[in-house]
């Protein structure tokens, strides 16, 4: 029976916890409402994975929290703990000290992610400027990590230059960057989208196997439905800065709740099985946000809308154990 | 239409009406803009009444009154052999306007021919003419100026053509590089399709194009030539005496700099009035026409 | 790329020698004769003829052309009108003088505009990004001689903190620094302005880049993000406009030299420039060509050598 969840008990041991975060832009034109009331969580040593397309907020959600956001953002509301630490307490220089060290993260686009004027080598000995260590001990443990995600001569490949690789062999890099200090949390947004199929391919075959011999967990960032299936336990459905639904890969992807996530299922071309002249799509548009949407903020495009969708914000409704979705359709199923 | 010429600038289509209005009222918003309007308006003033509102005759001699500090009535002192520093600058602005008005233009004519004649014309054309530009290019612009005076002898013409040798290649240069992209672009193929002489295309549909932002590059060149004008007076092969040009005081005033200090102050005031506002008022033009920003007009 | 260097290296070579033939037809494009035109008033027969001699008016013109590159490619100048020495060691002579105050002028204005306009970019558009932008086109407005001369009355003549003439006693380093403060002072002082706003613009565009974006979520200390991952990109174009400087400031050289009366190809143009002489004038005229066009290759192959990306393609 679902049932509506106001107060999700805290996850143990949870690497990180989004609590009703909520992040403005100001513009000369109005406040952007980017992300509004976020909650989710990311169990330690689990790979989550947020779903959502262009202009959902997905980036703007990893940027809050690396701490990256622009001059003009604006939190709200809401708080994100990493660990035991408020992340909003934190001044700069301390947020600075947990970027590289426990908190990494790994960009979309591999060819200029790069420095192209510092080598390999130097790019990922800066990253150790926090150990203390000496300069060939750093380097041996760059060339441990580039042999880790299968760049092959390491020590030679340190003193090169990031044009004189590829851009798969550039995503490893970064992604061998991203894990150097063995990070307990890991934010990859939508790292395969610059790469082609085969690319694609090898990099979630390495987030798997580094994932089981390194103790870090990951929030993997994506649109590809295909990928999250493949890599990630639980799922978090972001739309128009709203989390729509979200539970574990199983629950979404075989019994989805919102009517944005089953669209989108239907959607995804590898999932369609009878031939036909026209790929579905979703008709409409992402709302604009300059104001914060009175009722449900799929209701414009939801096949399924009915009278309480445009008036009224739906809650979070648990369908069954860590399933939540912001449906009105489930506070009305009989019990 | 779409013509791309290679400066950003030149791709502005100035044929919108109101552009200028638009960019005036815009304009008023820019304090440094505004400031060097009034200093350029102000320049421009002193230069057409100079001699009708100098207080005393610049060339007359009164060496009883040689070396006076600046007080009243000689605001700015009187020099070795007892002119009137100011009235001598006063007048002096309009030599400075006028040798950088007329060598400008006069550059622009030329430019513009020989910028037409190696974008239109054959390669080995075009090349030649490349080549004499780098050359003159790679003089520095005193020395050009001393070199050519050397030749010449000191004269306000000679002056005037030196200014020409320098500034010509570069406005030769960007004709020559609108010229060229324009050259090849669909539009213009389509006229010369309808029948169009060579000469009709250049100057009924290249030309209004370019004219507009080469004006405001040509008039942010103003204070270096009044610069290069004074500078090569100062050094002795400019403008001969007695005509009171800054670079005439500065050298005046620095021959006697120990006894009357006044006089290079006083020469030098005027240049840098001028040299700020055009470059203020150039710059916020340059800002106001520049196509990326002129969105928000 | 290296096929490419040498094009521009080639490109110099050709442009000096296209200035050289220039400065020849200048010559003979002025009506009337030559010789009497230069000397002016002071064109005494002997004189004149031995102008006419030195600048070989007295062969046919193609000889003269020919003639005249040949020398010119042997390092042989012509000969001082008035001291009858020859231009190429007179030239010689200052060269290193005026080398010296262009490279004090450089390295001042470096030292202080690339800070500066790093410093802008970091905090654009608070007052002091602001103030630094209107002292900077304030500076490139007020004429070098100004600067010069205001500031010889100023430092030395009111002051008296600096010498007024000169540059120094040979062998005394302290000495000859202390003559070269004011004069690179001048010198460097406009281009202090271009330099902060060229790099201002460069690193505004860089620290808006990608990589940064990666440095920073690496938590990369602000100080190397900046030093090793901005500016070391931004300085790039600044190379190029340091080439430009030396032709611009060759220009200040000559107002700095008179002013301050040091001996420099400037002092030696102007001083021949007044006695109309012209062999002298054309060789150190000839000598700051070769300077400038060799300038900007050089620089531009700096460039390239400096990233790493176009450095392979050597």
């Amino acid at each position: 029976m679902a049932m509506p969840a106001e107060e999700r008990s805290a996850k143990s041991d949870s690497v990180l916890e989004v609590r009703g975060l909520s992040i403005e832009f100001r513009t000369p034109t109005g406040s952007v409402h980017a992300l509004r009331h976020i909650d989710f969580d990311i169990p330690r040593g689990s790979v989550v994975g947020l779903v959502g397309e262009s202009g959902s907020g997905k980036s703007t959600l990893a940027l809050a929290i690396m701490g990256l956001m622009p001059g003009n953002a604006v939190l709200r509301d809401g708080s994100i703990r990493f660990g035991d630490i408020d992340l909003r307490s934190l001044r700069p220089a301390a947020l600075r000290a947990l970027r590289g060290d426990r908190i990494s993260m790994v960009f979309q686009d591999p060819m200029t992610s790069l420095n192209p004027v510092r080598s390999i080598g130097d790019q990922m000995t800066d990253i150790q400027y926090r150990n203390g260590t000496s300069m060939p001990d750093k380097r041996r443990k760059a060339a441990d990590m580039l042999r880790k995600v299968g760049i092959p001569d390491p020590e030679r490949q340190l003193d090169r230059y990031p044009h004189e690789f590829s851009g798969g062999m550039r995503q490893r890099i970064v992604i061998a960057m991203g894990i150097l200090e063995q990070p307990e949390l890991l934010i990859a947004d939508e790292p395969t989208t610059a790469l082609d199929v085969t690319m694609e391919a090898q990099i979630v075959q390495l987030l798997r196997q580094l994932r089981g011999e390194v103790n870090t967990s990951i929030l993997f960032i994506s649109h590809n439905l295909g990928l999250i299936a493949e890599l990630c336990d639980f799922v978090v459905v972001l739309y128009a800065g709203e989390v729509v639904e979200q539970g574990s890969v199983r629950d979404i992807f075989h019994r989805p709740k919102h009517p944005y996530t089953q669209a989108l299922l239907e959607c995804d071309p590898v999932r369609i099985e009878e031939v036909r002249r026209e790929l579905p799509t979703i008709p409409g548009d992402v709302p604009n946000l300059l104001k914060a949407p009175a009722g449900c903020v799929f209701a414009p495009r939801c096949p399924k809308m009915f009278d309480p969708c445009a008036i009224q914000h739906p809650a979070d409704y648990e369908t069954s154990p860590g399933h939540v979705a912001r449906c009105h359709l489930l506070g009305a199923l009989p019990s | 239409m779409s013509v791309q010429p290679s400066e950003a600038l030149v791709t502005a289509p100035l044929s919108a009406p109101g552009t200028f209005s638009r960019a005036f009222r815009r304009l008023r918003g820019d304090p440094l803009g505004m400031l060097g309007l009034i200093l350029v308006l102000l320049m421009v003033f002193c230069a057409i009444a100079g001699p009708s509102i100098a207080p005393f005759d610049p060339f007359k001699i009164r060496v009883t009154e040689r070396f006076t500090p600046p007080s009243l009535p000689h605001v700015f002192g009187t020099d070795n052999i007892g002119r009137d520093v100011f009235s001598r600058v006063l007048v002096g602005s309009r030599i400075a306007l006028t040798v950088g008005g007329l060598s400008i233009a006069i550059s622009l004519v030329i430019g513009l021919v020989l910028g037409l004649c190696a974008g239109y014309g054959p390669r080995w054309l075009d090349n030649f003419l490349l080549l004499v530009f780098d050359s003159v290019y790679s003089f520095p612009t005193v020395i050009l100026g001393l070199t050519v005076m050397t030749l010449l002898g000191p004269s306000m013409t000679n002056l005037i053509l030196v200014v020409v040798v320098v500034q010509t290649p570069a406005y030769a240069r960007l004709i020559r590089t609108a010229t060229l992209s324009i050259k090849g672009s669909e539009y213009i193929l389509a006229i010369r399709s309808l029948g169009a002489s060579p000469a009709r295309v250049l100057f009924v549909h290249i030309l209004p194009n370019i004219i507009g932002p080469l004006f405001i590059i040509a008039s942010m060149d103003i204070p270096a030539v009044i610069t290069l004008e004074a500078g090569l007076t100062y050094l002795g092969m400019g403008i001969p005496p007695p005509a009171p040009s800054w670079g005439r005081i500065l050298l005046d005033g620095f021959d006697n700099i120990r006894d009357a200090p006044w006089i290079v102050v006083a020469g030098g005031i005027p240049l840098i009035v001028t040299t700020l506002g055009f470059t203020f008022f150039g710059e916020s033009l340059r800002d106001l026409m520049d196509p990326r920003l002129r969105r928000n007009l | 790329m290296l096929v490419y260097t040498l094009q521009r290296i080639g490109l110099s070579f050709l442009i000096c020698v296209t200035s050289i033939c220039l400065l020849f037809s200048a010559i003979h494009l002025i009506p009337g004769d030559p010789a009497s035109i230069m000397l002016g008033s002071r064109a005494t027969p002997e004189l004149r003829e031995r102008l006419n001699h030195e600048l070989g008016l007295d062969q046919p013109v193609p000889m003269q052309l020919v003639n005249f590159l040949g020398r010119v490619a042997q390092g042989d100048l012509g000969t001082d009108l008035w001291s009858q020495r020859p231009v190429s060691t007179m030239v010689a002579e200052s060269l290193p003088y005026t080398l010296t105050l262009i490279a004090a002028g450089l390295g001042w204005s470096a030292l202080v505009g690339i800070p500066l306009g790093c410093y802008s970019a970091i905090r654009r558009n608070t007052w002091a990004d602001r103030l630094t932008g209107i002292l900077s086109v304030g500076t490139i407005s007020i004429p070098s001689f100004v600067v010069a001369i205001y500031a010889l009355l100023f430092f030395s003549i009111e002051l008296d903190w600096f010498p007024v003439i000169g540059a120094g006693d040979e062998g005394n380093l302290g000495d000859q620094l202390w003559h070269l403060v004011l004069p690179s002072f001048a010198v460097g002082l406009g281009w202090v302005g271009y330099l902060a706003r060229i790099v201002r613009a460069s690193m505004l565009e860089v620290m808006g880049e990608n990589h940064v974006r990666t440095a920073r979520a690496f938590g990369l200390p602000e100080g190397k993000i900046i030093l090793h991952y901005a500016l070391r990109i931004a300085i790039l174009p600044t190379i190029t406009l340091l080439a430009l400087a030396i032709g611009g400031m060759l220009s200040s050289a000559v107002f700095a030299e008179s002013i301050f009366a040091r001996p420099g190809i400037g002092k030696l143009i102007v001083d021949a420039a007044n006695l109309r002489d012209y062999p002298l004038v054309q060789g150190a005229a000839l000598t700051t060509v070769v300077l400038f066009a060799f300038a900007m290759p050089i620089a531009d192959l700096l460039v390239a050598w400096l990233d790493p990306r176009v450095r392979a393609t050597f």
